[in-house]
């Protein structure tokens, strides 16, 4: 694999850190690299080239962050404009003025129809609706039935006249629904429709006069996000035939990067109003548009990570902290501003969760307990302030002072500060600008986090080789670092996450 | 192309109920010998089997050609790359495909043979796109005489498990194989239904699970204990969709692997993968492989717009052939897949 984009756009940038504004030519090295990851990710090539147009022109123009190295800047663009596409005509399901508001589903064999409509309608019963769903696929086998199980499964009543397996017209079935509902005061109707292709006119024709039989105030049309490129073809010819005001995307809970919600999106311009992300019928949410776009990007929420450690952490400090490093003064009391630095960045949990990547060590993050950091802490706080600065004083009897005073044992204090030492060491290394050896070292919260992000501030101060130019980039090797880990290697093992606690 | 396939010669074919227990035991298997290759001849002594040719079939007519509105010149083949991207070939195996296609007119036009026009170009096009989907494997595994030969039929939700195993039940029963089929989806609302009519309309026996929700390996264990007491030369098994990132699943369908070869050996792992499927069909093709040892693919809904290019990657990548195409809601809309057929339909040659 190629690593995802963040990665590739750093290889790009390398030579560029110092750089504030961007050439053309830089641009276009980058929007190289992403008009691959768009591909990659299966948004449709016409998509991607009127996409890294729109995103070239506004690099070109003068928007030139301070904040963000360039880079970042244009994948800053990218994203917004992604945002945009996906989100552009955001809306809530429309209900119609007198009941029943009819929602017909269109779509491809296979796209996830019928369990769409369970979900859908169990969703709007949960919101007070009285939904009912009507069986209009009688193609595919035992289609019928199906829509009949997933009713009884969310108590849902359902409409199904006819016995299906090629049995019956689809077409007076739905007309009947309508009828049927408005007798029996039902509120909605989710017209379940056969899979067709969008080049099958018979089939086209038939859905078209499905629809205007029924009269849907919503026709959804059902989208698999593991679609390919023939997801713009798909959604003109059933835009097209059948007349789409919404789109739904499936099967999200699986590892595609669903770049057809952009195609869809961008060629039909209308909205996706829900995702589908699971087997349970509870597994049902509104589009968030900004979700979609990082993950078509395969960028982690990295743009939220910059601003938060942007914001919180202190330029100044961080220049301080560096110098102390390379003096080699770097005591427990420097340990503990940088956890607190750290604090106020929020919890360590969600700061991982944010980078690209960290999908991967979700495991640690689970184990890990935040509440370590207090108890490291707590034995700080119980040092006097000569300790703090010279931890060589740390002789037996201090040391089983300061467990009785921050109520943990010796044992404890003990692995603190070894653990500090040989950060101490590594972290001297690297300021110095050394390459530090660290294969299976038990870093410390914090360190590496924070760092990176001061670092980051001081362009073009600090060359460091291998190390990664982009804060939450670098962050990220860190804190694999603190795992334990050589970045972009899975974690292994499971053991005291941070190597906190024993 | 016409495989030719083996199945165990019925010693009273007009006895109805009689529960035949062919003689396993003076049978010598060699393990060795089944590397299977179109022509590989049976392990089991010919004596005991008999020949079987499948009705010819051709995937030609559903396959649609890329180049309906493209020029395509030597000079100018970032359009050729682009349309390869369109088909879902990925943007690097496009790259390479164009590489050699250059590569080769090049070679071609030193030999003062000319390979300008864009008829040159198309058969080279559809030379490079046979050789790299061409696999000595792609014969299904029904010659080596194991039966029931246990085919199982694994995917993700919704691209057309049950419509394939009816089709090929259907095909394999025209042939004259005795086809049994274990419903082993039980997760997925009316699934077993939704076979039972395929095995209705194929002309397959089908092994239900005894309860809902039963255990789907307990299913697969029952089916293939039923294959083999009833003799039967063909056990297809059908699971459940699953999304190749979810373990749980995962887990569960080489669990089914293994209560199945406590019994008898698996002859095919089949894929199934929707042609529109895009570049996550390489990260499908991968995990199934690892999990459930897959051997072959089955690319279906290839009537449509799509083209299915994802299958070219995973044959370079992983190594596993595509061995039958699905083109078409009839259920003889079904054949082995063919590369050249394959090539010279999108080529439109």
């Amino acid at each position: 694999m190629f690593g995802n984009l963040s990665d590739r756009l750093i290889e790009t940038f390398k030579n560029l850190r110092s750089k504030g504004k961007l050439s053309p030519a830089d641009i276009d090295a980058t929007l190289r690299e992403i008009r691959r990851a768009l591909l990659e990710a299966d948004v449709a090539l016409e998509v991607v080239k009127n996409f890294t147009m729109a995103v070239r022109d506004r690099a070109l123009g003068d928007e030139v962050s301070k904040a963000l190295n360039p880079a970042q800047q244009v994948v800053q663009i990218v994203n917004e404009e992604l945002v945009k596409i996906l989100g552009g005509e955001q809306r809530k399901l429309s209900f119609a003025k007198t009941a029943p508001t009819v929602i017909m589903l269109a779509g491809l064999q296979g796209s996830g129809k019928t369990t769409l409509a369970g979900k859908l309608a169990k969703w709007l019963k949960d919101q007070g609706q009285t939904p009912i769903l009507v069986a209009a696929d009688l193609q595919r086998p035992n289609a019928v039935n199906q829509l009949q199980v997933v009713g009884e499964r969310i108590d849902v009543p359902v409409f199904a006249p006819e016995p299906g397996n090629g049995v019956g017209n689809p077409v007076s079935v739905a007309k009947d629904s309508i009828k049927h509902a408005k007798q029996k005061m039902f509120s909605v109707v989710i017209v379940d429709t056969a899979g067709r292709l969008g080049i099958d006119e018979e089939l086209m024709t038939q859905a078209k006069d499905i629809r205007k039989a029924v009269d849907p105030d919503e026709v959804l049309f059902v989208i698999d996000s593991m679609i390919g490129q023939d997801a713009v073809n798909v959604a003109k010819a059933f835009d097209d035939g059948v007349g789409i005001t919404g789109v739904v995307l499936t099967k999200l809970d699986g590892d595609a990067r669903g770049g057809a919600a952009l195609s869809v999106a961008s060629v039909t311009g209308k909205p996706i109003l829900f995702a589908s992300n699971g087997e349970g019928m509870d597994a049902f949410e509104p589009f968030y548009p900004d979700r979609m776009a990082s993950r078509i990007l395969d960028m982690g929420d990295v743009l939220t990570l910059i601003e938060q450690t942007q914001k919180n952490f202190d330029e100044a400090e961080a220049r301080a902290m560096a110098e102390k490093l390379a003096k080699d003064t770097f005591t427990l009391e420097d340990f503990l501003d940088q956890m607190q630095q750290l604090k106020k960045m929020g919890s360590l949990k969600s700061m991982l969760a944010m980078m690209p990547g960290a999908a991967q060590m979700r495991n640690q993050l689970e184990n890990f307990d935040e509440r370590e950091i207090d108890r490291t802490e707590a034995i700080i706080r119980s040092m006097t302030p000569a300790e703090r600065r010279q931890p060589k004083l740390l002789n037996g009897s201090r040391r089983s002072r300061i467990a009785k005073g921050s109520g943990m044992t010796v044992t404890d204090v003990n692995s603190l500060v070894n653990r500090f030492e040989q950060a101490a060491k590594m972290m001297k290394t690297v300021a110095k600008g050394g390459v530090p050896q660290m294969p299976g070292m038990p870093g410390m919260p914090g360190m590496g986090v924070g760092f990176a992000g001061g670092k980051a501030k001081s362009k073009g101060k600090d060359k460091k080789g291998s190390k990664s130019g982009n804060p939450a980039k670098r962050a990220a090797e860190e804190a694999a670092r603190a795992l334990g880990q050589k970045p972009g290697e899975a974690p292994s093992g499971s053991g005291s996450a941070f190597g906190l606690g024993k | 192309m016409a495989f030719q396939f083996w199945k165990r010669k019925r010693q009273e074919p007009a006895a109805v109920e009689v529960v035949e227990q062919p003689a396993q035991n003076d049978i010598s298997v060699d393990v060795n010998a089944t590397s299977a290759t179109t022509t590989s001849s049976p392990s089991v002594s010919s004596s005991e089997l008999e020949a079987i040719v499948l009705p010819q079939r051709s995937a030609r007519k559903g396959i649609r050609s890329l180049f309906s509105r493209i020029k395509f010149d030597l000079e100018n083949l970032e359009d050729l790359e682009d349309t390869l991207i369109q088909a879902d070939f990925g943007v690097d195996a496009s790259a390479a495909i164009v590489a050699s296609v250059k590569e080769i007119a090049k070679k071609t036009s030193a030999k003062k043979t000319s390979a300008k026009t864009e008829d040159d170009l198309k058969k080279i096009l559809v030379e490079v796109l046979t050789q790299n989907l061409e696999n000595k494997d792609k014969a299904l595994n029904l010659s080596d005489g194991n039966t029931p030969y246990v085919l199982l039929v694994v995917g993700v939700n919704g691209v057309g498990k049950t419509t394939t195993i009816g089709k090929l039940s259907k095909w394999l029963v025209q042939g004259g194989f005795q086809v049994m089929i274990g419903a082993a989806d039980t997760f997925r609302a009316a699934a077993v239904d939704q076979v039972a009519t395929w095995a209705e309309r194929a002309g397959a026996n089908l092994i239900r699970p005894k309860t809902e929700g039963q255990d789907p390996a307990s299913v697969a264990f029952e089916a293939t204990e039923a294959a083999v007491n009833s003799g039967a030369d063909v056990l297809i098994i059908d699971t459940a969709g699953r999304l190749q990132n979810k373990a749980d699943l995962m887990h569960e369908l080489d669990k089914i692997r293994r209560v199945v070869e406590k019994q008898a050996k698996i002859a095919e792992v089949l894929l199934v993968i929707d042609a529109t499927t895009g570049q996550n069909g390489l990260a499908q093709a991968k995990a199934f492989a690892e999990v459930a040892k897959v051997t072959g693919v089955v690319l279906t809904k290839l009537d449509g717009t799509a083209k299915g290019g994802i299958v070219y990657s995973i044959q370079q990548e992983l190594g596993i052939p595509v061995k039958l195409v699905g083109v078409g809601e009839g259920i003889d809309d079904f054949s082995f897949f063919d590369a050249q057929e394959f090539a010279k339909g999108l080529v439109g040659q």
